[in-house]
């Protein structure tokens, strides 16, 4: 999986897309809903059920971090997954939104 | 990561949310892509290295813009105000290239290999009217150079800045939330094409979610007008625009009450103006925001509670900060440093060094960052012991008298105080005894205005020092297109007349 800055995908069991904003520092596996994501342009429909213990949900323009791999990912649309690397769960940045300055 | 990125997660999220233009006749977000990657195709199929534009804003200057990411081709706005020998030195620069123009600057251009001329009235036959196509699926382009903008410099040929994909959407992406704007918010840009802001308004609004609408070229009645008609709700504006758009307002009464959020830079906004618009727009939330072409736009802003914090306060620390331009985006690092390298203490002046992301620091083939990263900006500033940032100008622009460092801008702010003065700047003219000599250039708005009285308030508040030895009173003083002082012109006129003086 290679999960390299841009690079879009989206959960195999739920409606959430992603979007690698920055790459982990080791190799790993973004899961959602608790099981591995695939690439955006895959042509399955989602199936199979999420994990209950991954089931708070993505929401569209959240980031998300792995602390320990410095992985980043934005929540491009919303699902009823969360997500994991490596099966570690995946923290909600807190970010304060600036103000439009341009 | 490319810009493209950024248009193509909003029209897959919202596709029929309305992205561009105006009324009925506006492009939502699927059709802004699907446009968008017509012109990609056929940009790559013209096999030219770049895509440059010369013309008046419009919304296909957006559709442009990602269309050059979708296709790699590295996007140059020109200016159109430069004379046509120097708009024609940098065509011959932007070879090969695809070049899209306004008709009627067509016979400006001068025939040039490497240039295909595009007329700007078939270009938006083909790709921007009608019904929206079908998007047209590209495979991911390689250039990681996403906008070349020719620096506006008095001296010397023009620099050509380089942003990458990589600082443009770092910029867009720590400083904007992804579909952050709710439907009904609308952005009015009127800053031109060529402008870094220009090009950053095109990307925030994207990401952000939110509608563009264009002024061809500002003027404040054009802009009042069509705030009120497209109920803007955010825009943007350099300082000399704010004080016409205020006169207007006073004229028709127009009150804006959708505008939500005004953003100024480009200059220094005289307090006066900000204190008039903050009275005249109570409802709207007021931004400064301090960027550089070569810092992708902004690095630092002062919001819109900071406004109100600074205009409350009886705190002289906390109300002079009305004249900076706030904190450091979070995203960035900054340091004032001194002429050694050596950091400066709160309150001292040096110069701005960045760091970050989005700060590309390069222009083509010279890269002008340091090893570790560090760009130094030329700018002169000092941060409080609030870390607020004041801009004190170009550094070129600091007076050294007799050894002396010596600001512009606080012996401006004592002549702005006098309400005989329209306008006025502070300058260095070389001189035997000092090195440079501190001279005023005002605009009085009595044709009679009181030196004696002014000096002897700069000599109170300030010192002896930086009081003015010479004054020269003029009709108006030289700005460019943007809102900028054109100082070295006035110091080079200046020279000559305090010299044989």
């Amino acid at each position: 999986m290679d999960l390299r800055p841009g690079s879009r995908w989206k959960s195999a069991v739920c409606d959430a897309q992603l979007v690698v904003v920055r790459p982990p520092s080791s190799a790993g596996e973004l899961q959602c809903g608790g099981v591995a994501v695939v690439p955006i342009d895959d042509t399955k429909a989602p199936t199979g059920a999420i994990d209950p213990a991954f089931a708070d949900g993505v929401v569209i323009g959240k980031r998300y971090v792995d602390e320990a791999s410095g992985l980043e990912v934005l929540g491009a649309k919303a699902g009823a997954g969360s997500l994991a690397f490596n099966g570690v769960a995946m923290a909600i940045k807190g970010a304060k939104p600036l103000p439009a300055s341009d | 990561m490319r810009t493209p990125l950024l248009l193509d997660i909003a029209a897959d999220a919202c596709p029929d949310r309305p992205a561009l233009g105006g009324g009925e006749e506006g492009d939502d977000f699927a059709s802004y892509r699907a446009r968008a990657s017509c012109v990609a195709a056929w940009l790559a199929a013209q096999g030219k290295a770049n895509t440059a534009f010369l013309g008046m804003n419009g919304t296909a200057l957006p559709v442009l813009l990602f269309a050059c990411g979708m296709a790699g081709t590295p996007f140059i706005p020109l200016n159109y105000r430069l004379a046509d020998d120097d708009l024609n030195k940098l065509v011959a620069r932007s070879a090969p290239s695809t070049l899209i123009v306004d008709d009627d600057m067509l016979p400006r251009i001068a025939p040039t290999d490497g240039v295909t001329l595009i007329a700007r009235s078939d270009f938006e036959a083909e790709f921007m009217a009608g019904a929206p196509p079908e998007k047209i699926d590209l495979p991911e382009a390689g250039n990681e150079i996403a906008v070349l903008l020719f620096t506006s410099g008095t001296t010397g040929d023009p620099k050509a800045a380089v942003l990458r994909h990589a600082n443009l959407t770092s910029y867009v992406m720590s400083t904007v939330e992804f579909l952050g704007a709710g439907e009904e918010e609308a952005a009015l840009i009127s800053v031109p094409s060529y402008h870094i802001a220009g090009i950053s308004a095109i990307l925030t609004a994207a990401y952000g979610g939110r509608r563009i609408v264009y002024l061809p070229a500002f003027t404040a009645e054009d802009w009042v007008a069509t705030c009120a008609a497209e109920a803007i709700t955010h825009a943007m504006v350099v300082p000399t625009m704010l004080d016409r758009i205020l006169d207007v307002m006073e004229r028709t009464g127009e009150t804006l009450p959708a505008l939500r959020a005004l953003s100024y830079g480009g200059g220094k906004m005289p307090e006066p103006v900000i204190a008039r618009a903050l009275a005249k727009l109570p409802h709207v939330a007021f931004v400064n925001a301090y960027g550089l072409t070569e810092t992708s736009s902004t690095i630092a802003l002062l919001g819109a509670e900071d406004h109100r914090a600074a205009f409350a306060s009886d705190d002289p620390a906390v109300r002079r900060r009305i004249a900076s331009v706030g904190q450091p985006l979070p995203s960035i690092e900054l340091e004032i440093r001194r002429e050694d390298g050596s950091p400066c203490a709160p309150g001292e002046q040096g110069e701005i060094h960045v760091r970050g992301e989005q700060v590309s620091g390069e222009y083509l083939h010279k890269k002008a960052i340091a090893d570790d990263g560090w760009f130094a900006t030329s700018d002169a500033g000092w941060l409080d012991e609030g870390g607020y940032l004041f801009v004190e100008g170009r550094l070129d622009d600091v007076i050294v008298r007799g050894g002396e460092n010596i600001s512009p801008g606080e012996i401006e702010d004592v002549l702005r105080s006098f309400d005989d003065i329209a306008d006025c700047a502070v300058l260095g003219i070389p001189c035997v005894q000092w090195g440079e000599k501190v001279v005023a250039v005002i605009v009085s708005k009595s044709g009679q205005p009181d030196t004696v009285a002014m000096a002897a308030a700069i000599r109170a508040k300030l010192r002896s020092t930086k009081t003015p030895e010479q004054w020269f009173v003029r009709d108006a003083l030289p700005y460019n297109e943007t809102g900028k002082l054109l100082r070295r012109v006035l110091k080079a006129e200046l020279a000559a007349e305090a010299c044989a003086g």
